[in-house]
Formats: structure tokens, sequence, C-alpha cells
């Protein structure tokens, strides 16, 4: 208990006369919150990211595609193969035949609001009149569903936000290709929303894909019936095909994406948490010489070692706290829900994502923080405990 | 320079602080050696792009194929010194895991109008005489450790042979390159794709040509995109630089985060260094008025302070970026996700200018401060 007494009271006295050491405190500070906010703020998009392509696909869901594509922009299916795909075992019937959209996926250059002299590939697709009931994620936010058998499309919401030409009324111009803006749709936050939809045969014309296709999308009777719908069709000569649940074909998609930037921000804040350590060292360091004659004091009074040790290690402690709230609190400020789009590199087309601060990375951040605080405060911890009591008094 | 060992002994005064403060501007200027790094692989090499290259692309999309008789039209017009065209071929070795761009070409064009792909003499020959042959960069080579004479399978993606899955080819050269330009490219000939291939006949991707006089750029693009306006595929040209910075500003502003980021290391430490001189300085104010008061001119110890500053900053961050620039060379940490992996000379530059204002300015106020001390206020002082 004396111990305990002991220890508190020096911790208290610590803390109340750190406001006497503001800018050299400021230092470690400082030091600390830049090192989360950079670490918070580039997982984030990761993070972002990641939650993008994962809301995209559902398990209920195959994605047919030709084998050997790896993306729905290399693969190709003929008509007659989309025949054949829909009448396989597994797919959901609903009141209109089977549900499943034989779809195009293409690119078209639009130029970003933010870039509005450089093209960015939005990605186009083609639906059925199943695409939307298969998908039922989706609805509309705002005007109304594309007519079948015109050129009139609807667009993602992210994709509404991030391009030009893009709201309920306008039109985009493409070559020789005129596309009416008529509704915005949501679909949980997933790659849809940066996506335009039209009629698949309109954009066959426009594309010059005669009639072909690059991918089915279907609605399984069951999460189950998955390997029923698979195996029929591999097996089926007529066809020579590759079937994913959509949920892994999107979460694959974004695995060397999230990778590298999730790297680079474990790099950096890594490198940078060193050198703030450095900081924080010094600033501990600065700490404990100028108070070495009140430290010395204490121990003659007959303060024990260990009370001064955790003294020190409590200081570096808060600082560390306070750094890592400062860099929590201004990276959610400054970048949660932050709108922007990058490309995917696998299919060379855009997909809109918000940064996400999420509760998990500010409490890694907060840690991350208090572990530089507490290594920061080791070394000068045990200098201080080491202090020889009458040297540091003749210092007077 | 007699007061070398003056500012020696200072900057050593206190050994755990100086190692310390060393240390993190050494950590400071590493990382910013890095972040340029990365920020120059996201800008995709577009500092060396070619301004005398322009690039056809079709109007509606790059996916979109133009057609082969484009080229003649193309070489044909006044101002065009050669015009070739490519195609993206995006097949897979082994796995998608294994990503690395291969493109058809035609050999003696591409050779002639990228100059900066260096292929020694007898492996072009061979390139020419082999319809399956294929070049790739240093880089790719040691990657997967090819070897001239090598058999490499890709498999098909958008482009399908005749009869199954694969398209096999042999290596034929290894074309090397200054740094920063990508060496991880894989090119393999034309005529073997579209003879071979199922359907797409005479479709190419896109046209690069050269032109005789880059100021024409501008109205030569405009002329081909006329040429062709109206046609079933109507065309987009711009200057490869244009083009190759359109690309890199579809992937985001990577450059404006590693500037922020490093806006960030650099401030942090600079406040690190500007505390420890300034209690550097704060301890020795006895000292510096002793100095005084033997005839020192404020001016000498103002440039004392700033030596002491200057020397700290310029060790710890000239090795920081020394050791960068190091790590650099090892390549790519990512095994292909970075394929323009080099430290630009630029920055280095700019890493030096930024370390000599780091110093003037974490040492500008004890040094000022110092300065104008007065000897009868720091000696009563003391």
């Amino acid at each position: 208990m004396r111990w305990l007494r002991q220890t508190t009271a020096v911790i208290a006295l610590n803390l109340r006369t750190v406001p006497a050491r503001l800018s050299s405190s400021a230092v470690a500070i400082i030091g600390i919150a830049g090192v989360v906010v950079v670490f918070v703020s580039v997982l984030s998009i990761a993070a972002g990211f990641g939650a993008a392509m994962q809301s995209s696909g559902s398990p209920g869901r195959a994605l047919v595609m030709r084998s050997g594509a790896d993306t729905e922009m290399t693969s190709g299916l003929a008509g007659d193969d989309i025949d054949v795909i829909k009448q396989a075992p597994g797919i959901r019937r609903g009141n209109s035949g089977p549900m499943a959209s034989a779809e195009l996926y293409v690119i078209i250059d639009v130029p970003k609001r933010s870039t509005p002299d450089a093209a960015a590939n939005v990605p186009m697709r083609g639906i059925e009149p199943a695409g939307v009931p298969v998908r039922d994620e989706v609805s509309m936010v705002e005007g109304r569903m594309f007519r079948f058998g015109t050129t009139e499309v609807i667009v993602g919401r992210a994709a509404s936000g991030q391009f030009m030409n893009m709201r309920v009324g306008d039109e985009i111009v493409s070559g020789q290709n005129r596309w009416q803006v008529v509704g915005v749709f949501e679909a949980d936050g997933g790659v849809a929303e940066t996506e335009i939809w039209t009629d698949v045969r309109t954009l066959q014309g426009a594309y010059r894909r005669g009639n072909t296709y690059q991918s089915v999308l279907v609605q399984l009777d069951s999460a189950d019936s998955f390997d029923t719908f698979r195996d029929s069709l591999t097996s089926n000569p007529q066809v020579n095909v590759a079937i994913r649940r959509e949920s892994e074909y999107y979460a694959a998609q974004s695995v060397a994406m999230t990778r590298l930037i999730r790297g680079i921000g474990f790099g950096i804040a890594a490198l940078m948490g060193i050198g703030a350590v450095f900081g924080a060292i010094l600033t501990m360091y600065t700490a404990v010489a100028t108070r070495a004659r009140e430290i010395a004091t204490l121990r003659a009074l007959g303060f024990n070692t260990t009370a001064v040790l955790v003294s020190v290690l409590a200081e570096s402690l808060a600082l560390g706290a306070i750094g890592g709230a400062i860099g929590g609190i201004a990276a959610y400020l400054g970048f949660h829900g932050y709108q922007t789009s990058t490309m995917n590199f696998q299919t060379f087309s855009q997909v809109a994502f918000a940064f996400q601060v999420t509760p998990e990375l500010l409490a890694m951040g907060l840690f991350y923080a208090l572990a530089m605080g507490l290594i920061g405060g080791l070394l000068p911890a045990i200098r201080a405990a080491r202090l020889p009591i009458s040297s540091a008094l003749r210092e007077l | 320079m007699k007061f070398l060992p003056l500012i020696w002994k200072n900057v050593w005064r206190r050994k755990f602080r100086t190692t310390f403060t060393l240390l993190s501007i050494f950590v400071a200027f590493l990382l910013f050696g890095l972040l340029m790094t990365i920020r120059a692989a996201f800008s995709l090499g577009v500092e060396i792009a070619g301004l005398d290259r322009l690039i056809l692309i079709h109007k509606v999309s790059l996916i979109m194929p133009l057609p082969y008789s484009y080229l003649g039209r193309l070489q044909t017009t006044p101002g065009v010194e050669l015009a070739t065209h490519q195609t993206w071929f995006n097949g897979i070795y082994q796995e998608p895991a294994n990503f690395f761009a291969n493109i058809a070409v035609e050999p003696e064009k591409f050779l002639k109008i990228y100059p900066e792909f260096r292929v020694p003499p007898d492996q072009v020959n061979a390139w020419l005489a082999d319809r399956q042959g294929a070049i790739v960069g240093r880089d790719l080579a040691q990657r997967f450790g090819w070897k001239v004479g090598d058999r490499i399978p890709l498999i098909g993606t958008i482009w399908q042979p005749k009869q199954g899955q694969v398209w096999d080819f042999n290596l034929r050269g290894i074309y090397d390159a200054d740094e920063g330009i990508d060496k991880t490219q894989f090119f393999f000939r034309y005529d073997y794709l579209d003879e071979n291939r199922a359907e797409g006949e005479g479709l190419v991707g896109w046209y690069v040509v050269k032109i005789a006089d880059p100021s024409q750029a501008v109205a030569l693009s405009r002329t081909f995109d006329e040429m062709f306006a109206n046609s079933s595929a109507e065309t987009k040209t711009t200057t490869e630089k244009g083009f190759i910075e359109g690309f890199a500003k579809q992937i985001g502003d990577i450059g404006a985060i590693m500037i922020a980021i490093s806006s960030v290391v650099l401030f942090m430490f600079g406040l690190v260094a500007a505390s420890t001189m300034a209690q550097s300085v704060r301890e020795r104010t006895s000292e510096l008025a002793v100095l005084k008061t033997l005839g020192f001119s404020g001016a000498t110890i103002l440039a004392l302070v700033l030596a002491e500053s200057l020397a700290i900053v310029i060790v710890g961050g000239g090795l920081g970026l020394a050791v960068a620039w190091l790590f650099v060379q090892q390549g790519d940490p990512t095994g292909g996700l970075l394929p323009i992996f080099s430290l630009p000379p630029r920055d280095v530059v700019l890493g030096v200018a930024l370390m000599l204002a780091m110093g003037l300015l974490a040492g500008a106020a004890p040094a000022l401060g110092a300065m104008r001390l007065r000897i009868t206020d720091a000696l009563r002082r003391a």
C-alpha cells in the first residue's frame, strides 16, 4: 500500500508539472499524433476500398464467365452459351423464368469531376430485365429505371457523384453514342454504385459485340445449390465456362490493392513510429534532466526507485495517450467518409469508395501511440531511477 | 574553418541527446526518400514519357479495338516519322497473381520507336527470325528466373488461340533500360497473335505514332481524330505523356498523399531538431556570454549555432537519404506491383534543399537569441 501511495503521489506531482515543460512535451505529443494520423488515415483507405469490394458480392449468387477469363472484362460468351447456362439446375426461377441476367461489362471514358481534363475508365454494364431483381440490394434513389430497348441509362450513386454528366437529365456523349441518364441507384455501397447500367442489347450494338455477352449473373435457389449449379455446367461439353460465387469474385479483386495499401501504411507508420519514439525519448530525457533535483529530493525523502521509474513511464504514457487521441480525432475528422475513386487494376475500371476510419483502426492507433509512449519513456525512466542522489542534489 | 573543432565539441556536448536527434532526422529523410519513390512509382514514369510520340485510342474507351487498316493512313500523313500499333494481350503466366504487362507489337518498328529499350543485336535478329519469339525486361526475367531460349506459356484471356487456351512463346531477348523505365514488360509479335487467334483478326489495341516535330503534336492529333471522325471507330489522340498522366490520374492522387505524409514527417522531426537546438543553446547561455566577452561578434555566434544545427540535420538526413537510395536499389519489394521503382534524382536534390532549410529553421530562433544575448544579463543569470 505504501508503495502504491508513493507511486501515485509521484505520478500526480509529475503530471501536474507537465505544463511547465510544455514545449518539450509538445514535441513528443505532436510526433506521436503525426504518426497516428498517418497510420489511421492510410489504413482507412484500405478499409474503405476493401469494404466497397466486399459488400459487392452475395454468396447466394453465382457468376458465370468463360473458362480462363479472370475478370468479366476479358470474358466472352456466345448467345448460344447463354441459353444453356440459363437451363442449368440450381437457378432460382421467378414468375418470368430463371433469375439470371446475361451481361456485358465495358468501359466508357468519362472525365472525373476532380480532374475534368482527363478521361476516367468508368465501368458500364449491359443487363437483361432480370438484372435488377437478381440483385436484391439494388434500389432506385432518384429518377426511374431505364426502359429496355432505348439508350437510357441509370447510374450508381457513387458514379453520379464522382464523374461528369451523371445527374438525372444529363446526357453522356461517347463517340457516336448518346446515353440519357434517367435514374440513380444504390447497391449497399458496393462497386455497382460506380457503374452505369443500360439494356444489354443496346450496349451490344454500341460496342459492336454482336450477339455476345461476357457473364451471366444468377440467383441461386439457395447458397447451397452452388455446387449443383457449377457441376452441371462444368460437366456440360456444350459450354466452356468457369463459375464463381459472386462474393468470392469481388473479394479476390480487392486482395492485391488492399495488401499494397496496408503494406505501405504499416511500413510508413513503423518507420515514423521509430522516429516518434526517438522524439519521446528526447522529451522524457529532458524532463528527467530538468527535474533531476526534484527527483533526487524525493529519493532523499525516502521515495523508492520503483516509484520514480513508474512515474516517468506514466508521464510518457500520458503523452502517448494525448498524442494518440489527437491523432485519432484528427484522422476521423479529416478523412472519415472522404469520397474518392481509384482504378481497380483487375478490370482497369474505376471503383468509387469512401475512406473508413473504423473503431478498430482508432483502437489500433491509440494502442500504437501508447506503445510509442511506453518505449520512449523506458530509457529515461531507468536513468531517473539510477540518478545518484548526492550528485544530483549538488547540482543545486 | 578554424571553428570546426568548436562546433564539433558543441554538437557532441550531450551525446545522448545528439544521438537521438540524429536518429530522428535520419528516419525523417529515410521516409522522405521512400515516399518520393512511391510517388514516382505511381506517376508511372510520366517524367520520361516521350513528347514526340502520340497515342491513338478508340474514342469510346481504351478497351475498344481499332482496325489494322488505319496504319497505312497514319504512316502516309505528313509529319509522321513512324507509325505502329500495339495490342494488350493480358495473358496469365501460371496464375493471375503473377501479373505483368504482355503486349503484341510489330518488332522492328517497336524497337525503332522505343530506342530506350536496349536489346543486344543478336537477340534482335533472333526475335525477328522467330514468329513465336518474345522479349522481356530485365526485371521480369529476374523475377521468374527466365533465360534466353526458355519456352514461356501464357494462358489467353482476351484472345484465345484457335485451339486450347495456351499460347507458347520463346524467349529471344532481354531488354535493359535506364533507371526509371519499366523493365517488367513482355513484348511479342503481333503476326503470331493475329494468325492464331480464334476471333478478332485485323484488330489492334492502339496506335503509337512518332512525329518529326513535337511542337506539331496538338495539330497532328487533331488531324488524326478528324481523319477517322464519323467512321465506325473514332479515335482520341494524345501525347504519350498526356496518356500516361491521364492513366496515373485515374489511380487517384497518390502523389498528393505522399507529399502530405512527407510534410507531416518533416514537420514532426523538424520540431525535434528545433527543440534540441533550443535546449542546447539555453544550457550554454553563460558559455556564449563568455565567448562574447572574448570578442566573438554577434554574427560569429549566430553562424556557430546555425552551423551546429545544419551539421546535425545534414549528417542525419544525408545518411537517411543514402539508406533510402540503397533500399530502392534492391528493386520493387512488392513483386511486380510497382514496376517503376527508383528514387528520382530530382527528389534527391529536393531532399538536400529540405535538409538545409530544416537546419536553418531549427537553428534560427536559438541562433538569433544567442546573437542578441547581452553579456551582462547572461553572466548574471548564470
